[in-house]
């Protein structure tokens, strides 16, 4: 089934005090179905990230439409009401980044099944099912009820993984979800990548090392810097 | 260079998928203060369970809506409704003293920045949160303490100090006694003004969390005005930008924090160390 249809999608920034408009990207156009594990690629500042946090709503597009097929009906992300992208992220559409965001004195087992709390899980199976995630992306136990806050930058990643992926989403934005995990965590978030993509989720997914996914890919969309050419390429 | 509104380039879409009215809504709000319009022709709707974020710096107007929300002031125009059983449908500023006072005490609980305009420092902290049960016509002395010491145990305060005044507490404690107090009668709606301003960020972090995990577990609708972008987007769901009296800016918090559209949400942005 159609998941996302983007068309036209641009995005332009507008920076008052310089009075400068910065193209990032226009003119794209792609489609994702359930299951389908999209890689976003292109150089340093040719929008991928910019790709991701506009279909997010972090950013807000300037032009065109994304289509998505929700449980509650179709809806255009582009101009979607705030209340409803709120409802789509708190129950459909995940993203995960490099970084966690963790806040003072929230355990890591705190933070990880908060998703699953947000959505209406109680508390013992959401915890339950956070102590599986972390023993999954392989967080030494002791860690589990420590503040992340005094963490490493591997061990920050793995919370938030296992914090992004724990809520069933059906869409998923990746925005280089690799960045400084080691080797063992890497297999096993592609191991839960592979498994949410059996199950039907859609992945858009920037990545640093795309040989490390490259059975996993669909469809590539090619992001091309905004000078005089503004072609893009879907393969 | 195509030309670009101060706002969005685009009007967004009515909501669709949400299932309840807005829980809070305000329309056409001014408030003027001899010649200076504190606030200006304010539109506000919050749906239930939503955290809703007002920026801006000193002088914006954000406070003075937060008090014409909590019915302390009369706006010169303005409806304002929310969709609780009882009240539904009245414009809560056309009614009298009495009525906006007991909608006041009965629906919305209000945390201030300033302790002493939320609390009775010499009298005991179980008193002062018992003092909104009274109000409602408890006069037994075991409910009262019951009752009073559950709504502090959820606002986290260090229960063996319930009967100290808050004069002899901390900030950070003051701030969960009037906590406390604002959520005795179980209010949908909970207004905060600047609740962590002034406290150590320790402390600010610890009361953010208690707010986080009370407006989950219980639903409520939340209102906060702060000039801190980092509390606002550690509780926020929406966030309002406003400067002059008027709102400038309306988003999802992160979108208002990563890609601000107006001129001065930029500047508001930029200007965060």
């Amino acid at each position: 089934m159609r998941l996302l249809q983007v068309e036209g999608l641009e995005k332009r920034f507008f920076i008052h005090h310089l009075g400068r408009e910065i193209p990032v990207f226009d003119r794209l156009d792609f489609t994702v179905d359930e299951g389908e594990f999209i890689h976003v690629s292109g150089v340093n500042g040719a929008g991928k990230s910019s790709l991701l946090r506009c279909l997010y709503r972090s950013y807000l597009a300037t032009g065109g439409h994304a289509y998505y097929q929700s449980w509650r009906g179709s809806i255009d992300l582009v101009c979607a009401a705030d209340v409803d992208i709120a409802i789509l992220r708190r129950e459909e559409i995940g993203f995960v980044t490099q970084f966690l965001n963790p806040r003072p004195r929230v355990s890591a087992l705190e933070l990880v099944a908060e998703p699953l709390l947000n959505a209406g899980s109680d508390l013992e199976p959401a915890l339950e099912r956070a102590r599986e995630m972390l023993s999954a992306f392989g967080l030494k136990q002791d860690l589990w009820g420590a503040y992340p806050t005094t963490f490493s930058g591997g061990e920050q990643q793995k919370v938030n993984l296992a914090r992004a992926l724990i809520h069933p989403f059906r869409l998923l934005l990746l925005d280089e979800p690799t960045a400084s995990l080691d080797s063992a965590a890497r297999v096993s978030l592609m191991a839960r990548l592979r498994e949410l993509k059996m199950q039907g989720v859609a992945i858009i997914g920037i990545f640093h090392h795309p040989q490390e996914i490259q059975h996993l890919i669909d469809q590539e969309v090619r992001l091309t810097l905004p000078t005089t050419e503004n072609d893009y390429v879907v393969e | 260079m195509t030309a670009i509104s101060n706002h969005r380039s685009y009007p967004l879409d009515p909501p669709r998928f949400v299932d309840a009215p807005p829980m809070l809504r305000a329309v056409g709000v001014t408030k003027r203060y001899r010649h200076v319009n504190a606030v200006e022709s304010a539109d506000v709707e919050v749906y239930p369970g939503e955290v809703l974020g007002i920026v801006g710096e000193s002088g914006s107007g954000k406070s003075t809506l937060l008090r014409l929300l909590n019915l302390e002031e009369q706006p010169e125009t303005g409806e304002y409704t929310l969709n609780i059983p009882g009240v539904t449908g009245q414009n809560l500023f056309a009614l009298d003293r009495f009525a906006r006072r007991e909608v006041q005490i009965q629906h919305i609980g209000m945390v201030y920045q300033n302790p002493f305009l939320g609390l009775r420092m010499n009298f005991t902290s179980s008193g002062n949160v018992a003092e909104r049960l009274l109000i409602t016509g408890e006069r037994r002395y075991e409910t009262l303490r019951t009752k009073a010491r559950t709504s502090l145990l959820a606002s986290e305060f260090p229960i063996d100090r319930m009967d100290d005044p808050p004069r002899v507490l901390s900030g950070g404690m003051q701030q969960r006694v009037q906590l406390a107090k604002a959520l005795a009668l179980q209010p949908q709606l909970l207004l905060l003004d600047e609740p962590t301003t002034g406290l150590d960020v320790s402390v600010q972090a610890l009361v953010l969390d208690t707010l986080k995990r009370l407006q989950r577990e219980r639903h409520i609708t939340i209102v906060i005005v702060s000039h801190d972008l980092g509390v606002i987007r550690t509780l926020s769901d929406r966030v309002i930008v406003m400067r002059y009296g008027r709102i400038v800016e309306v988003g999802l918090a992160d979108q208002i924090l990563n890609d601000p559209q107006d001129a001065y949400t930029q500047q508001l942005v930029h200007a965060k160390l």
